[in-house]
């Protein structure tokens, strides 16, 4: 019955999740609330791992939250799933290409759904930020942890010679950090 | 027939396992395979198909995938092709999953995450950045953008809510924005 409702989860989010790969990110906080199937924690751990594999990132957090929830067969459940919607939706739009383009509906819809999807990443990131800085409610955030995400912050946005390597070399780098300073203790 | 889906699902099950990141990360890629290499698109189609593929549902690199097996070989093509370009992410994920979460409690891996978490933040607050700048276009789009996020951080809504009310909200802007527009 799992794989049944992990089909329906990942179909729904599919379906929904409108701007690539990190869109599927809130729904996949609101599966978790809703199911119980993986923590807030995991997720943040599931964004490392699929930012660092190979694989498109979406289905790359399709496959990890599958395999938590029910294994192997989860996680093949819960990215076909995720691809279901786009193959249906993407085989009528190739039908219809070019009306739908011209189509100002389509294009009305879609002016609201990027700001939305931004939105909603951003609330994602607002979960995210909770659990690895205040991960014992509202004590003082541990100060090595906003150096390092202050010095990271600089690295992927202001230092010329850094800001165009690849994410897994700042997730590389952070691991360690993290394992010379025991960041979790 | 058989062959040939086979080397469809194959050439996209490479683009899997090179692609780091999704998304932009899988256009060169996709360049060099499909275009260059396969000739089974042009430069123009798989420019239209990403672009599609960004704003329709859905992961871009799978619905790039679908267009172009669809184009190749029709409806199963656009299958295969999907299937293929998932493949590699369901057994890389599979077994690294298993190894993370028979790990997890080793003290050196909790540390190694504490770090790591720090900089998911960090990739996801340069995504929202990245994405607000393309998506924020003027001040309306700027209205549906601060009522979303309040929803979304202060509300137990589901996201599916939130972008029914988003969709409505543009096609209805946009009616209205053009009849204006038209008055003056």
């Amino acid at each position: 019955m799992i794989y049944l409702r992990l089909f329906w989860e990942f179909f729904k989010t599919g379906l929904f999740a409108v701007g690539g790969g990190m869109a599927t990110l809130p729904f996949l906080y609101d599966i978790s609330d809703r199911t119980g199937w993986f923590t807030h924690a995991q997720l943040a751990d599931m964004v490392a791992v699929s930012e660092s594999t190979p694989g498109p990132i979406g289905v790359n957090m399709a496959t990890y939250v599958g395999f938590l929830s029910a294994g192997v067969g989860g996680s093949v459940i819960a990215t076909l799933g995720l691809i279901t919607p786009s193959i249906l939706i993407i085989l009528i739009v190739s039908a219809f290409l070019q009306k739908f383009r011209d189509n100002k509906f389509v294009e009305g819809a879609f002016y609201g759904l990027r700001p939305a999807s931004t939105a909603m990443i951003l609330a994602a990131l607002v979960l995210v930020v909770k659990a690895t800085f205040l991960p014992n409610g509202l004590a003082l955030p541990d100060w090595r942890l906003l150096v390092l995400a202050a010095v990271l912050l600089a690295l992927t946005n202001v230092v010329k010679a850094t800001k165009k390597l690849h994410p897994i070399v700042f997730i590389g780098a952070s691991a360690v950090v993290g394992v010379v300073l025991r960041l979790a203790e | 027939m058989f062959k040939q889906l086979l080397e469809l699902f194959f050439a996209f099950a490479k683009v899997g396992v090179m692609t780091f990141g999704g998304g932009y990360a899988m256009l060169p890629i996709l360049q060099r395979e499909i275009v260059e290499n396969k000739g089974w698109a042009t430069e123009e189609e798989l420019a239209d198909y990403f672009a599609i593929g960004q704003c329709t549902p859905g992961v871009i690199a799978v619905n790039t995938a679908t267009f172009i097996g669809r184009k190749k070989d029709g409806i199963l093509g656009g299958v295969v092709a999907t299937l293929g370009v998932v493949f590699p992410s369901i057994v890389i994920i599979s077994l690294l999953a298993g190894v993370i979460s028979r790990f997890a409690e080793l003290s050196w891996v909790k540390n190694a995450f504490a770090g790591v978490r720090v900089c998911v933040c960090v990739l996801i607050a340069n995504a929202v950045w990245k994405l607000g700048k393309k998506s924020i276009v003027d001040k309306w789009a700027a209205a549906i953008f601060a009522v979303i996020a309040v929803g979304a951080i202060f509300t137990e809504l589901s996201p599916v809510v939130f972008v029914l009310v988003a969709g409505v909200c543009g096609v209805v802007l946009r009616v209205l924005l053009q009849k204006g527009g038209a008055a003056k």
